[in-house]
């Protein structure tokens, strides 16, 4: 079977700049960061206090009766992104088509939440016992089953953790499911919920985190900001897409992987240049055809230089006409979440022909010296654009959507 | 700083790095060392053990010597973070 077009059919996020699409988009096309104090943990005692949390989040509003026990946090995220992205495609699912489907997740640390919870029980308040649900909650994978569960769908279903990649390289495996025939339709996404004590500690003495905010890009940068959420896309086959004459947000073309081979939390150059090399290649795109990157940017110090040496080692000349920004400003760092909550701001992005700013921008720095849409969005219409993620330990994952009209 | 703070620093710097004790003087770089970013978190954890103290982030970011190493601590001790505690302790 050849390569089939794939497309985006259907898109669900909550995160620190709204609970659902439309919220995020009015958060993102405002320049409105989502990022202040964090309420659901005690920050006393730590470097920093700031973070990028779902507000006003109730689960009650979204899970009946006794279902969210069952769920972590982060797999809520997963589940209520999921529900929006499958009601938004409008897809109406057959045994056939439930057959036909796969489900992709990334998530970095899985239910820490509840790993936390047992843990505190155990060491903290030395209880002989832990809740019954600790592991089916905890496991990575349990936003894909509840996802599996809710829609039905009985093909693949898996979880793919590579740190900050891991929603782009779930996406990319959906995305290469559907276009190579092995899968008709894709729920595909990330979610995680890293507030918790303990995660908390460990990032401050990464000594990566920010005291203040997140200034991607800017000379005055201090390091991330972390966010929580989840964010699911529906991709399908353009043809299946078009038979139930479906609203189509974009079409997803290209995704390239690599790993730098180099160091646990340094960035390269060449590991990202040659994944975004490689998505071009697999979109057969021409780098002059990209007008927009949702960058990896997440404003530490060694990252923001690095991405931007690695887009001019790519595009030459053409990386002074592209604008590059970071979503991150205003939804945080959402880990195993990240790419997919980027992959909605970039297909709306397309969509809508506005490119969502960097926030919090205060001044350029020379070493990050692209056009980085500072602090307004923009009004323009580009054919296609790239979303990075490049996670610790080296793992790089790039994809590449082209507007759809 | 006083001689038994210094080698205290040298020798917290020398153990958490698995180099052996006398690799380490006052006036190592990192470079020298073979002492990463990363590393230098790992240095940053086993002061602040050893010292009993919380080492902000601020004035320890650049840090590529031994020597500014010790000279950020005594800047801290000196602000009255944590009166260092007694060795063993």
């Amino acid at each position: 079977m050849g390569q089939r077009r794939t497309v985006v059919t259907g898109i669900g996020v909550i995160c620190g700049i709204g609970n659902d699409a439309a919220g995020v988009w009015d958060s993102l096309s405002a320049g409105r960061s989502g990022i202040g104090p964090i309420r659901n943990v005690d920050m006393t005692g730590l470097r920093f206090s700031n973070g990028a949390e779902v507000r006003d989040y109730d689960p009650s509003r979204y899970f009946r009766n006794r279902e969210a026990d069952f769920l972590d946090r982060f797999a809520q995220f997963a589940v209520i992104a999921a529900r929006e992205a499958v009601r938004d495609s409008g897809i109406e699912w057959t045994p056939e088509l439930r057959e036909r489907g796969v489900i992709v997740t990334g998530s970095c640390v899985g239910g820490q939440n509840t790993q936390e919870e047992g843990f505190r029980n155990l060491y903290v308040l030395k209880k002989p016992r832990v809740n019954p649900l600790t592991i089916p909650r905890t496991m990575a994978n349990a936003g894909a089953s509840h996802i599996s569960m809710e829609t039905g769908i009985t093909g693949p279903a898996f979880t793919i953790s590579t740190a900050c990649s891991s929603a782009n390289h779930a996406i990319g495996q959906a995305f290469w499911f559907v276009r190579s025939g092995a899968a008709e339709v894709a729920v595909t996404g990330g979610s995680e919920a890293p507030f918790s004590e303990g995660n908390l500690r460990a990032w401050e003495a990464m000594r990566v985190v920010a005291p203040d905010t997140c200034r991607p890009f800017s000379k005055t940068r201090r390091g991330m900001i972390l966010g929580e959420g989840g964010a699911m896309l529906v991709l399908e086959t353009l043809e299946h897409a078009e038979a139930r004459g479906a609203r189509i947000y974009a079409e997803i073309v290209g995704f390239g992987m690599s790993s730098d081979a180099h160091h646990l939390t340094q960035p390269s150059v060449e590991g990202p240049s040659r994944a975004i090399r490689m998505t071009l290649r697999d979109g057969g795109l021409h780098p002059e055809q990209i007008g927009y990157i949702n960058a990896h940017g997440t404003a530490t110090p060694a990252n923001d230089p690095t991405e931007t040496a690695a887009i001019r080692a790519v595009f030459g000349s053409h990386a002074d006409k592209l604008a590059v920004s970071s979503t991150k400003s205003m939804h945080g760092h959402a880990l195993g979440a990240a790419g997919a909550i980027e992959a909605v701001a970039t297909v709306l992005a397309l969509r809508n022909g506005i490119l969502p700013p960097t926030a919090n921008y205060q001044e350029p720095d020379p070493q990050c010296d692209l056009d980085v849409v500072p602090n307004a969005a923009r009004r323009a219409d580009v054919e296609c654009a790239l979303s990075n993620s490049f996670a610790f330990g080296g793992l790089n994952a790039v994809l590449a959507f082209r507007r759809w009209q | 700083m006083s001689e038994e703070l210094t080698q205290r620093i040298l020798k917290v710097i020398a153990e958490s790095q698995k180099l052996e004790p006398g690799k380490v003087t006052v006036e190592s770089t990192f470079e020298e060392l073979g002492i990463d970013s990363l590393d230098g978190v790992n240095i940053l954890f086993a002061l602040e053990n050893e010292f009993n103290i919380n080492i902000p982030d601020e004035g320890v970011q650049g840090i590529r010597t031994v020597r500014q190493m010790i000279d950020a601590l005594e800047a801290l001790f000196a602000g009255g973070q944590g009166a260092p505690a007694p060795a063993n302790s």
